[in-house]
């Protein structure tokens, strides 16, 4: 009896041991495993994709080099698990990963219902239009009598009736089963115009056969907030998921960028001072070191340099900045004060 | 009596050669291409298909394919107005076709599991080969040890290890393809046998497993298992991704697989195993040495089919988030600094081009043997 009592007792301890396991700090976690495991896409050019050596470039990749920048001090200490849109949030949930950077919009059900929460807006993304340029339009509201070629089934779709019904225009849809047979109606005349979120619409205008025939609309007809996510229940975790994002917006706003660090560290602006960690102890009261931010500048560079480099100017896809330049610029991205 | 008349002919016939029409090429053409008005039909629907297929084919693929260069030298231009396919593509993505994310440094290791599985084929098909019992030991012992410690790693070796996210492509393909086929044979043939058991409780146990794993569709397991299984097990017991795709992709491949070779058994007529007890074989014996013989040669070409059909299904593991051959070509046709309409049609042609190749050898090298087990049994 006494035996059978221990060996019970044993059990028990292991079964806690393993619950406390799972709810254990994910940053200790990270940096017993010495890498992050960080959800991606895999094969949204300019956001997540191999190149081809197999190392993974992009815009929410250079997110997540950023967080282990900020821990280790090395960008190259992440481990890719690319995701499937149908399998993402359940990684995050059975922490198969980390983070989830991957083009995943920011919904409330999401955020109150799956067990997941979102640390800060990367990338405002939403519905556009592409046109011919020889239809020589140059705003959505003259898209009236236009047939529009999109893919049926999607709230894309949905979308792009509610827009025309509310702005009293006539639309003519053709639908089709998949992304790529719309893209090819398009091509071939039977359409004037092709929606999708306007981050896939600079990817597929690169796949015509001539790109530089088609242009972008600059009208964006729905919310996509598209933002890194992490399992619910690790409010440290989360936090310096959320100041890594705004480490490297602040950056930009403060002019701090790779090329010019080594000078700002020795900047007089107490903005900067306290950005790059000279002055305060914010990078030890997330259980990261003092130059954490200047880590990640080191690493990626601020908010704009990743934008340009992997979807902006710097890139084969040159989207313009559009919502995502800084609130100071007529954008949406808006630094929260490091104090 | 002399005379000049003989009733026997004292000179050979001249031996004439066969009607021009029936021999050589014309021959040929003659009895095989145009033997009657719906033949002649057939042959000329068929020319006209070649004619019509073949040729842009070629010059798509061959004759106006760009071999080097970047995206600019695919597009349209001046002195290549139908621009072909896109062969430069290829060149320069191939290596990610093959390893998938692979550490470069470690890559070695991948050819070197190749070269070791080639032989092991190699050796267990050529049916001259000599000693090809240490080639089954080889094959199935000795082969799946090394290629586990190749390919995940053995640190204590200074091998580092290498997590199964990190592989892809071919190498992807290749591993679940081949790990479907060695244990589908072996477990098909055990729930084929237990299901023809007169033991009730084997014989319900395999009749649940084959008609429930039949009854759903393979996309919903590896589904379930990506997607369901991490939710009910703690984190650090969750089996690995690509473990989880194997598992059920050789669960399928062995419920299909009992069902060809129980079609196999039922086809030996009840006199084999009356005079195999009348020899005084068991069951194990009977089994082994009188009826799986014969069903298995009877049951080859489905056999072959259910392999064929499995090395394509391998394309469904992308449910699970690994990138196999396929779905490397589709991440990189993406790439912004190549994309554009030919070089999607250019990876497309080289994956078809891939399956065609692995599955046609296979099936050649069946009907190979078929041929030979055929002349064996008179």
């Amino acid at each position: 009896m006494k035996r059978f009592a221990t060996a019970f007792a044993i059990a028990t301890v292991l079964a806690l041991g393993i619950q406390a396991a799972a709810a254990q700090a994910t940053l200790k976690a990270v940096k017993d495993r010495g890498e992050l495991w960080c959800g991606s896409n895999g094969q949204l050019s300019g956001f997540g994709m191999p190149d081809q050596q197999g190392n993974w470039t992009g815009f929410d990749v250079d997110f997540c080099r950023a967080i282990a920048a900020a821990i280790f001090d090395d960008p190259t200490k992440v481990k890719f698990v690319p995701l499937t849109a149908a399998n993402r949030l359940t990684a995050v949930q059975s922490g198969e990963v980390d983070v989830l950077s991957r083009n995943t919009t920011w919904t409330m059900s999401r955020d109150t219902q799956l067990g997941i929460d979102f640390a800060a807006v990367h990338y405002y993304d939403g519905q556009g239009f592409m046109v011919r340029k020889s239809q020589k339009l140059s705003s959505a509201l003259e898209l009236n009598d236009a047939t529009v070629c999109v893919q049926q089934g999607t709230t894309t779709e949905l979308n792009l009736a509610d827009f025309f019904r509310s702005n009293n225009m006539s639309l003519k849809t053709v639908t089709f089963a998949t992304a790529d047979e719309a893209v090819k109606a398009y091509e071939a005349g039977r359409c004037d115009a092709y929606t999708t979120d306007s981050s896939g619409l600079y990817g597929v205008r690169t796949q015509l056969a001539e790109p530089t025939a088609s242009m972008v609309l600059p009208e964006i007809i729905s919310k996509e907030p598209l933002s890194p996510a992490v399992r619910q229940g690790d409010d440290n975790w989360e936090d310096i998921v959320r100041w890594t994002h705004y480490a490297m917006v602040d950056a930009e706003e403060l002019g701090v960028s790779k090329t010019n660090l080594a000078e700002q560290m020795s900047s007089a602006n107490p903005d900067i001072r306290r950005l790059l960690g000279v002055e305060g102890q914010f990078g030890e009261s997330m259980g990261l070191t003092n130059d954490w931010a200047a880590r990640i500048i080191k690493a990626v560079g601020n908010y704009g340099e990743s934008f340009e480099r992997n979807v902006g100017q710097g890139s084969p896809l040159k989207i313009a900045r559009g919502l995502n330049a800084l609130w100071t610029k007529g954008g949406l991205q808006y630094g929260l004060p490091i104090r | 009596m002399a005379s000049d008349t003989f009733y026997l002919r004292q000179t050979p016939l001249v031996v004439l050669l066969p009607p021009r029409a029936r021999a050589g090429v014309l021959g040929w053409l003659r009895a095989n291409l145009f033997s009657s008005p719906f033949n002649i039909g057939l042959t000329a629907i068929c020319v006209i298909l070649i004619a019509w297929v073949v040729p842009p084919l070629l010059r798509f693929l061959l004759v106006n394919a760009t071999w080097s260069g970047d995206r600019a030298a695919c597009l349209p231009s001046a002195d290549n107005p139908h621009p072909g396919a896109c062969w430069a593509f290829v060149r320069v993505w191939l290596s990610y076709f093959v390893y998938g994310f692979y550490p470069i440094a470690q890559r070695w290791r991948v050819d070197l599991f190749f070269v070791a599985l080639a032989f092991g084929i190699g050796w267990l098909a050529w049916l001259r080969a000599p000693r090809r019992d240490v080639a089954a030991l080889y094959f199935f012992v000795v082969l799946p040890v090394l290629s586990l410690i190749l390919l995940c790693g053995f640190p204590l070796i200074g091998l580092p290890g290498v997590s199964t996210v990190l592989w892809g492509g071919v190498l992807v393909t290749i591993v679940v393809a081949t790990v479907g086929m060695v244990c589908s044979l072996p477990l098909g043939i055990l729930l084929a046998l237990a299901r023809r058991s007169q033991i009730p409780v084997v014989k319900w146990l395999a009749v649940m497993f084959i008609e429930f794993v039949r009854g759903v569709p393979l996309i919903t397991v590896l589904f379930m298992a990506s997607v369901m299984l991490p939710l009910f097990v703690p984190e650090q017991l969750s089996p690995d991704k690509l473990l989880r795709a194997l598992i059920g992709v050789a669960m399928f491949a062995s419920a299909y697989m009992a069902e060809v070779i129980r079609a196999g058994l039922i086809a030996i007529p009840r006199g084999q195993y009356e005079a195999a007890q009348a020899l005084g074989l068991g069951y194990w014996r009977t089994t082994a040495l009188v009826v799986l013989p014969q069903a298995l040669r009877v049951t080859l070409p489905n056999i072959v089919n259910v392999f064929i059909a499995l090395f394509k299904d391998t394309t469904l593991v992308f449910i699970v988030g690994i990138f196999d051959f396929l779905r490397t070509i589709e991440a990189a046709r993406g790439d912004p600094r190549w994309t554009s309409p030919i070089v999607s049609i250019t990876g497309y042609a080289f994956a078809a081009l891939f399956y065609f190749v692995c599955c046609y050898g296979m099936s050649r090298y069946v009907h190979g043997m078929e041929r030979r087990l055929a002349r064996r049994s008179g």
